[in-house]
């Protein structure tokens, strides 16, 4: 199977008046087609950066990016600004940490959505709309010209974040790199957007970089797992491999297998209502 | 529509008030329109004294003012002593000079304030941005009365601009195109004028707004999504940064006659700045306080244009 | 900090409770709350209802967590509780007063009793003072002490919190997230009150952080006899610390129970829908395996 992206020794490096910092250093890790590659570690350590980098959306003023990140044999550091626009949306696309700020606040959502289709392909609007009401269905957003014609504000989190999900999806990209897409969501959505997550990493064989500090929800859906701090990989591997026989005592804290007592009650809950079951 | 009729019922108490203060006002200003006549030895003192009873302004200021709200309600505004005819016409004839030359100027300072402002959001921190703001910031120290007068100057020295009125000689001769052309003509300087003394203030504005929303997360979300560059700028950053400058459209209507007034006098346009000077210094007292409501009226307006616009573009305010 | 990894935090904070720690220290009866809004221009008013006979129990010393979903009504009636709105109707009792009853004056210092901690830090907390401004400022206000007893407190509560005193004169921005927290907690504590409710104040901060302060948490709770209210949407942070766990849907109360039973044998239709929609992460993993 040939690797969908190859990013080697990535590193980001921010510029102040007053400071320097690397926040990602010398990075490298590979994804494959079709598998989720889960990204883990503490706030500042240089997981948002990698997303946007991976996009080429830092700012070069702020933000110094170097090493290679391969994707389809082309190196999108080295890509001219028009070749990124192609990838951006349609090879590569990102669901974004805030889905209310990630949203203009006076463009309907059916356009935003729309827009992106017209963007990356030569269609008329007529069918831009028709694919953005189809995708807000298929991501359960019905009725679709309820959703279509309202405003972002008028909107749940958990709505928008299927909104942002939408917006990622819809010109079919191969990989999507989803930044903390669970954060500002309660118990039932977070619950709902995991499935939705899970049904489309099924159903379309897209490849995900999911983001987030939370181990349930990389427990649900990660394939392979990469545990981050202060900007470097400090343990890489299998998701169940890293659950079961975690080696770091970071990536221990992170998946809670320092504690045993932790998640007690809910044990207890789960084996009462399995032996009630039975 | 009740917030409509709310707000028109306010406007009312605001221009009753307002005429009432401005009247109570010029009273306190010593003297009246006859005291001219006064320098005039061929003229006695009785005549001017007969003359004031005749005009009522021997009377307490509660009757005359009382009088003139009549004159209101028949649509005359009261008597404009220097002509002796009724103020309503004279005012409507000059207000339609003014509105014409503040419309131009505004039309032509918005057309293009917004092109510039953007590019210099767009290329920020670059050399054109700064030589933008260099020139911007000149025109801001440069007085207006300077600005028009050296307009003037400009038209005097090379003849490509008349120097004042809004018709030529023999104007009635000309067709219906014709006359257009004159007045075009004639509203030309004035109009560039006044937009170049308003521009700079607005190229900042929009400029700060639209850099903003070039700034904001969206914009960068949605440059993620492969948005082309000139449509980021267009369909994305401006509507977004519009909301304050509707606002302040809004705010350039209900200042209109203010703005407008040292152009028009500086550069002899016969709108109500120069009418509203004459009157006074004559101590026309119902021109001044027909100028005044007008311009309250200007405010008003404007305001509620702001607050129209601003609802109909910004979803937010619309659907609560 | 290093984390021990021999340290558990046990569900709720394992205390016994004798006779005179099982009395109420919050009584909340028939809370209700609407918001009256306009429509833009056509001006026409419609009510939101944020909370409709609500009803609660706090007992002192202990851990309460009221959870539920975003627009339940969980920040209204926290805030109603601080006092910081007015409710329609019911009655808060607080140690024993009615506190809808007081005057304005009687009102003024049972503000020192029960204090408010917010989800983030960065906007509760004023940009333009240092950190030791920001925790003298109540002190000042409630006119505690000359203005060097509240330096001096200010440091001893910064010791507390695990602030270094070299963050002293520094401003927020200047903080990381944690460490604004933190500080908000500080500030919080500096009128010794009874009460702590804390908004969603763990919701901002990532997993490592969240420990540290609830191990910071559980240490004051335990020197100071404070009692907690800890709203969150979160019942599986929860779970980790609360006593007892008060379930919030559609503007009511619908179930209060010690944590432990409540995770157990919850008795509310909606209760069991949110435990059903949280597998626990062992349970998780190990289907994966399956």
């Amino acid at each position: 199977m040939e690797t969908l992206l190859k990013v080697r020794n990535l590193t980001i490096r921010y510029r102040s008046e007053l400071t320097e910092r690397e926040a990602v250093r010398r990075v490298s890790f590979d994804v494959a087609p079709g598998e989720v590659l889960g990204v883990m570690g503490e706030s500042g350590c240089g997981k948002t950066s990698l997303g946007l980098a991976l996009l080429g959306l830092l700012s070069k003023e702020h933000a110094e990016v170097s090493g290679s990140v391969m994707f389809r044999g082309d190196d999108m550091l080295t890509m001219k600004e028009t070749s990124l626009q192609e990838i951006r949306g349609a090879g590569i696309s990102m669901v974004y940490q805030e889905p209310g700020t990630a949203l203009s606040p006076v463009m309907r959502i059916g356009m935003q959505i729309s827009e992106i289709v017209h963007a990356h392909r030569q269609w008329s609007w007529k069918k831009c709309r028709a694919e953005a009401h189809s995708m807000l269905a298929r991501v359960g957003l019905t009725p679709t010209e309820r959703f279509f014609s309202a405003y972002p504000h008028q909107l749940s989190g958990g709505q928008l974040q299927r909104v942002a999900l939408t917006q990622a999806l819809i010109c079919g990209p191969a990989l999507v790199i989803a930044d903390e897409p669970t954060a500002s969501l309660d118990a039932r959505s977070q619950c709902d957007l995991i499935a939705l997550l899970r049904e489309l990493k099924q159903g379309l064989r897209i490849s995900l970089l999911l983001i987030s500090h939370t181990p349930e929800i990389q427990a649900s859906l990660a394939d392979r797992l990469m545990v981050m701090q202060d900007g470097e990989i400090v343990e890489e591997g299998r998701f169940d491999r890293m659950y079961w026989r975690p080696v770091q005592g970071y990536t221990k804290t992170l998946l809670r297998r320092d504690r045993p007592a932790a998640d007690r009650n809910f044990e207890r809950a789960d084996a009462e209502q399995e032996h009630a079951a039975r | 529509m009740r917030y409509i009729t709310q707000r028109f019922f306010h406007a009312v108490l605001l221009l009753i008030a307002v005429s009432f203060f401005s009247f109570a006002l010029l009273q306190l200003a010593p003297g009246d329109f006859f005291d001219a006549m006064r320098l005039n030895p061929q003229i006695s003192r009785q005549t001017i004294g007969t003359l004031r009873s005749e005009y009522g302004l021997d009377k307490p200021l509660p009757i005359r003012y009382e009088r003139w709200l009549r004159s209101v309600l028949k649509g005359e505004l009261g008597l404009s002593l220097a002509s002796n005819s009724p103020v309503a016409p004279l005012l409507r004839e000059r207000a339609r000079n003014t509105l014409l030359l503040s419309g131009a100027a505004t039309v032509l300072a918005w057309l293009l304030a917004l092109p510039i402002g953007i590019w210099a959001a767009v290329k920020r921190g670059g050399w054109a941005d700064r030589a933008c703001g260099l020139a911007t910031s000149t025109i801001l120290a440069v007085p207006d009365l300077l600005l028009f007068l050296a307009l003037l100057l400009l038209a005097v020295r090379t003849g490509w601009f008349p120097t004042g009125g809004m018709a030529s000689a023999g104007v009635d001769d000309l067709d219906r195109w014709g006359r257009l052309k004159d007045v075009a003509f004639h509203l030309a300087l004035p109009a560039m004028g006044l937009a170049l003394a308003t521009m700079p203030a607005l190229i900042r504005h929009i400029r700060s707004s639209m850099i903003e929303a070039l700034e904001s997360p969206f914009l960068r979300a949605a440059r993620g999504h492969g948005i082309p560059r000139t449509r980021l700028v267009l369909r994305y950053a401006f509507p977004a940064a519009s909301n304050p400058l509707i606002s302040l459209f809004g705010f350039s209507v209900a200042t209109m006659l203010s703005a407008s007034a040292l152009a028009e006098i500086v550069l002899s346009w016969p709108g109500l700045g120069p009418l509203l000077v004459e009157s006074i210094l004559s101590r026309d007292v119902f021109v001044v306080v027909g100028i005044v409501m007008l311009s309250s009226v200007f405010l008003v307006a404007g305001n509620l244009i702001a607050d129209l616009l601003l609802f109909a573009s910004d979803p937010r305010i619309r659907t609560e | 900090m290093p984390l021990d990894s021999e340290k558990t935090l046990k569900v709720g904070s394992g205390k016994q409770f004798g006779a005179e720690q099982a009395e109420e220290l919050v009584r909340i009866e028939h809370l209700s709350k609407e918001y009256v809004q306009r429509r833009p221009l056509t001006g026409a008013e419609f009510t939101v209802r944020a909370l409709e006979d609500a009803n609660l129990t706090i007992r002192r010393g202990i851990t309460l967590a009221l959870v539920g979903e975003s627009g339940a009504g969980k920040s209204t009636l926290g805030r109603c509780l601080a006092l910081l709105e007015e409710p329609d109707s019911g009655e808060i009792w607080f140690d024993g007063k009615n506190l809808l009853k007081l005057s304005r004056r009687e009102l003024f210092p049972m503000h020192r009793q029960i204090q408010l901690v917010f989800q983030d830090p960065t906007s509760a907390l004023n940009p333009g003072m240092t950190a030791e401004e920001i925790i003298t400022e109540p002190l000042a206000i409630h006119r505690e002490g000359t203005k060097a007893q509240r330096r001096e407190r200010a440091r001893e509560l910064m010791e507390q919190v695990d602030l270094p005193a070299r963050l002293e004169h520094k401003r927020p921005l200047e903080l990381s997230g944690g460490q604004r927290q933190r500080l908000a907690i500080a500030r919080a504590l500096a009128l010794k009150p009874k009460l702590l409710v804390l908004d969603e104040a763990l919701s901002s901060l990532d997993l490592l952080n969240q420990e540290l302060i609830l191990k910071l948490l559980a240490d004051l709770q335990r020197i100071h006899s404070l009692t907690y209210l800890h709203i969150s949407h979160d019942l599986r942070l929860v779970s980790q610390f609360a006593d007892e766990v008060a379930v919030m849907h559609d503007r009511r109360i619908v179930e209060q129970q010690p944590a432990s039973e409540l995770f157990m044998q919850p008795h509310d239709r909606y209760t069991q829908e949110l435990l059903a929609a949280m597998p626990s992460l062992e349970s998780i993993c190990a289907e994966r395996l399956a």
